[in-house]
């Protein structure tokens, strides 16, 4: 496990979270992009919006299937990776560094605390 | 789970491994996108050996492929060739599709799919028995396919002369066709392990690329070419499956399992297309495609790494026009429809 990966909390559904001074970025784990492979597109959520915890924000496809992602916390999406709309691959090649996908401004920080550890994540991913 | 012989060769090699109808076999070693573009413009090697192989043994053999299929071995007889054909029930309902090789010596040999080996072995057994023809299932050979415009270098010490499509090169104990399932120049070679693997380790360490289940089947989609089980099965015929071209009525005389049923259903309404969309998002199976008069479904999509946009089959009414629609998460997007083989009909837009 990278170090950067250690700092990182997730869901079980296979997003990472992790908190920038109170703006909470969103990725999908290196365990997702290998079971997706090949990500040949993304759907990123409006600047602005706002979402709920576990609401469906953002989709993920890859030549062989699509895959929601996640919010794991509540509140208001600050930022997303425009990148990624052509670049799609970045997601494959550096899922947890230039591969996010948006930022969060969350209503409860806390929220962040019912996330997975990286521990408890490693393990849950190779069941 | 079942294994090929290849398959530590496949994780030594990074293979991503899955389970595809009970085998362990690898999907991708890193990178499907990368197998896929190799394959359409080098060579790559892919482990098939979950298929399987059945050998032909006795007099009647071609009597018996003659009644068995419905495309007619008369065609190749005699000559160093191969014949795809569906496999049907009597009524008309494809059991399986396969190649048989003529291997020289009044012999044959059929490939089928790994799905149904059982399946095949109770069903060849059986209408093989009034004929007198053995059907020896070869379940531990090897069956690699090298495949790629660049195919030929790799091969070329292993045959006497080049061979043209769909020839067979057939010696005691290897057998070298040029079939394949990737709509590119390629080979086949069937063996026993301890041959196979040494061709297996001459090719990579010749750095050729192997290739995993997914590219496998983005290639053979952009070549337009169907998968048993996806694309049709039993409750399809060879008309709404296109291949009625393997139907072969030419000799009056001649009885084939099917025959009967599919005199009545030739004129099926139903046609297996081609579609492509540029909207973004991939239409997978069993999505519903919408026409004109009509609905149909997605029987495979896929994002097309050669064309990169979605590409797919549905089955739809002939008369479907040009254009259809589905829904996408949500959204409407639009169909064209072509021609299955992608190959040809995405050919002017790349």
């Amino acid at each position: 496990m990278s170090d950067n990966e250690k700092n990182l909390k997730f869901l079980d559904s296979h997003e990472w979270a992790r908190d920038d001074d109170g703006v909470v970025t969103v990725g999908i784990s290196n365990h997702a992009q290998e079971l997706l492979g090949d990500i040949v597109y993304v759907e990123l959520p409006q600047i602005g919006s706002n979402v709920s915890q576990k609401d469906g924000v953002a989709i993920v496809e890859s030549v062989k299937a699509a895959s929601d992602v996640y919010s794991p916390l509540t509140g208001e999406i600050v930022e997303i990776n425009e990148k990624l709309s052509d670049n799609p691959e970045i997601i494959n090649s550096s899922p947890y560094e230039d591969g996010w996908f948006f930022k969060v401004k969350p209503q409860n920080i806390n929220e962040l605390d019912e996330m997975l550890d990286s521990d408890a994540y490693k393990k849950l991913s190779e069941e | 789970m079942k294994a090929t012989y290849l398959n530590s060769k496949h994780k030594d090699l990074g293979g991503f491994m899955v389970d595809f109808s009970g085998w362990e076999m690898p999907l991708h070693y890193g990178s499907q996108l990368n197998e896929h573009n190799e394959v359409r413009t080098n060579v790559g090697i892919f482990d098939v050996s979950h298929m399987a192989v059945f050998d032909l043994d006795g007099e009647k053999q071609e009597d018996f492929l003659r009644f068995l299929l419905p495309n007619d071995i008369k065609k190749i007889n005699g000559q160093n060739k191969a014949m795809y054909s569906p496999m049907l029930n009597y009524e008309g309902g494809i059991l399986d599709d396969l190649i048989v090789y003529y291997l020289g010596n009044k012999s044959f040999r059929i490939v089928s799919n790994c799905a149904t080996r059982e399946k095949n072995l109770s069903w060849l057994s059986k209408i093989a028995e009034p004929f007198d023809v053995g059907i020896d299932f070869k379940s531990d050979y090897s069956i690699l396919a090298l495949q790629g415009p660049n195919s030929h270098k790799f091969i070329k010490s292993h045959i006497e002369k080049d061979i043209s499509k769909f020839s067979v090169h057939n010696t005691d104990d290897v057998m070298i066709a040029s079939t394949g399932y990737t709509g590119e120049l390629g080979y086949e070679i069937i063996c026993d392990q301890e041959k196979g693997i040494k061709f297996w380790n001459e090719f990579v360490s010749n750095d050729v690329q192997p290739i995993g289940l997914a590219a496998r089947d983005t290639l053979r989609l952009e070549a337009g070419l169907n998968l048993y089980g996806t694309d049709m099965d039993q409750t399809n015929t060879p008309y709404d499956s296109n291949i009625g071209w393997t139907i072969d009525f030419n000799d009056k005389d001649r009885d084939f399992i099917g025959k009967k049923a599919l005199e009545e259903k030739k004129d099926s309404k139903k046609i297996l297309k081609g579609f492509y969309t540029e909207e973004r998002g991939v239409l997978r199976g069993g999505a519903e495609v919408i026409f004109k008069g009509g609905s149909g479904v997605v029987t495979s999509g896929t994002w097309s790494p050669t064309f990169k946009k979605n590409i797919g089959f549905c089955r739809v009414d002939k008369n479907c026009g040009e254009i259809g629609s589905a829904v996408l998460r949500d959204k409407k997007i639009t169909l064209k429809f072509c021609n299955t083989n992608f190959l040809e009909s995405l050919k002017q837009d790349v």
